[in-house]
């Protein structure tokens, strides 16, 4: 078991030393970014073109769905959220610290990133997670 | 190249069928459609059969060992949801290519209850709820709120779609349900995922349909002409590059391909479209598919639902079957009962609910992935 929290997905990198943040890997021929490791680009077809990329932390709200009804032991309600970060990288996860309400969530409303433990998760071997949010950006 | 036409075709009652096995439920429909056109298992050349749950099971070999084990090659086909509409391309491939002259075309599935989907998998914790929801109706909730988003397309009109589906299914005895679901009802069912309540998800149903495709030298030998339909096209398209891919599965860009391409292919444009019936997994995602298929303007969705042109007696009746959202979903099945469904329209044969003067229909499902599958048909 290890004493730190591991990522809860791949493109979530806890350095040594230094904060958490999200990772692309970002196509050098056409620009597009992609969550996870790659070696080619489903965009332009090119290969071997990609270098991995630190992304922002701050975006804009592209659409949701408030979530009701999940598996069993999931809590509800929640927001699941698609937001654009501000380079343009599309990325999904839970918005938090606001209303589960469509009148007060907008479309478009400033987000930012934030890392915290992976709502308690711990896997078979009882290992901790750091996973990513997003909040309302005041 | 001959054309290749549907000269038997049917389906099941959808229900749930939990004593029976998954070929069992597939030879239903496959003696069913052998029925509609008088012809007999020995009579096929070929068998495509479609199936998500058993994919890797011999589903077709199976159910050739139920009905007649007569030695033909059987193609075993899984591309889910559009997996029912990839068996018949692949009959309709056969025709097309002069390979056989009659073959059948079968699509099943026998499903459980509950959420389909689920974000995650992989290693160490589960995902679903933590990054998001992966869960079907969440999925189609988000694809959407980007339509409300772009549109301001409301709850309400979402809940309308479901409204009209399911009272289409009150006149179709081979639909699941047939009740009434008024809008109120509706939009106070159970929240599953804002803004597709628990009324506006498709039912998970067990269920099979199945087609006889024939060239058109063999059907007229067999003396089957009149009540032939033609497959004026049959495309498949899978998902193009989009931005947001990753995190929001694109089900408009692949309907587009696939509906220009099968317009083109037909030789006829959404204005000449006499009845549709399209993949309405959510009753969010009909509203965008009237788009993508071109029956109405870009934005103008939210009008085409208020204003009843897709409901029976409407302009451009869209799942007069009830649709999935009432007849049902068995996801390998629902590919080919959408064109049993156009098909008995076109012969004059849907009763109460038939589509007065129906000449052509198109059917369209897309499964998650993604493959999109359409097909025009037309009265021989």
């Amino acid at each position: 078991m290890s004493n730190q929290p591991l990522p809860a997905v791949p493109y979530l990198k806890i350095p040594e030393n230094g904060d958490p943040y999200l990772e692309a890997y970002k196509c050098g021929s056409c620009g597009a970014t992609f969550l996870g490791e790659r070696q080619n680009c489903s965009k332009c077809g090119s290969r071997d073109q990609m270098t991995t990329v630190k992304l922002p932390e701050t975006g804009k709200l592209y659409s949701y769905s408030i979530v009701h009804r999940s598996f069993p032991g999931i809590e509800v309600p929640y927001v699941s959220a698609i937001v654009d970060l501000d380079d343009g990288t599309a990325i999904k996860g839970n918005l938090i610290n606001i209303d589960p309400d469509p009148e007060k969530i907008e479309f478009d409303m400033p987000v930012e990133v934030v890392f915290d433990d992976a709502l308690g998760r711990k896997d078979s071997d009882g290992n901790s997670y750091l996973s990513y949010f997003f909040q309302p950006k005041s | 190249m001959s054309d290749a036409y549907i000269v038997g075709v049917d389906m099941i009652k959808f229900g749930r069928f939990p004593e029976k096995t998954v070929p069992q439920i597939g030879a239903e429909a496959a003696l069913l459609a052998l029925d509609d056109c008088g012809l007999t298992i020995q009579d096929m050349q070929a068998l495509y059969c479609g199936n998500l749950g058993q994919a890797s099971g011999m589903v077709g070999q199976r159910l050739l060992q139920e009905i007649g084990q007569t030695g033909i090659p059987v193609v075993n086909v899984s591309n889910a949801c559009a997996t029912g509409a990839t068996a018949f391309r692949e009959a309709w491939t056969s025709i097309k290519a002069g390979l056989y002259d009659v073959v059948l075309a079968v699509g099943v599935e026998q499903m459980g209850k509950g959420l389909l989907g689920g974000a995650g998998g992989g290693t160490g914790i589960p995902k679903e709820g933590l990054l998001g929801s992966g869960t079907m109706p969440a999925v189609f909730a988000e694809a959407g709120m980007e339509h409300t988003r772009q549109y301001g397309t409301t709850f309400e009109q979402f809940a309308k779609v479901s409204v009209k589906n399911h009272h289409h299914s009150t006149l179709n005895p081979k639909a699941m349900y047939q009740i009434e679901t008024p809008l109120e009802e509706v939009m106070n069912a159970e929240m599953i995922s804002y803004p597709n309540t628990k009324l506006m998800c498709s039912v998970n149903v067990d269920g099979s349909a199945a087609a006889v495709l024939c060239s058109e030298s063999k059907a007229k030998e067999l003396g089957l002409m009149d009540r032939a339909v033609k497959v004026k096209a049959s495309v498949m398209a899978s998902d193009p590059w989009q931005e947001r891919d990753l995190v929001m599965p694109d089900v408009n860009s692949c309907t587009r391909r696939a509906a220009k391409e099968a317009y083109e292919m037909a030789g006829v444009g959404p204005e000449d479209i006499d009845l549709i019936e399209l993949h309405d997994c959510f009753a969010t995602a009909e509203i965008l598919h009237y788009e993508n298929l071109g029956i109405c303007k870009d934005g103008e969705a939210g009008k085409l639902i208020d204003d009843g042109d897709v409901a029976l007696g409407g302009k451009i009746p869209v799942n007069v079957s009830g649709g999935l959202l009432s007849k049902g979903h068995p996801l390998g099945a629902t590919g080919i009962a959408n064109i049993y469904e156009v098909s008995t329209h076109l012969r004059g044969e849907a009763g109460s609910r038939q589509v007065e003067g129906a000449r052509l229909g198109l059917t369209h499902v897309i499964g998650l992935g993604s493959a999109c599958g359409i097909h025009i048909l037309e009265k021989a």
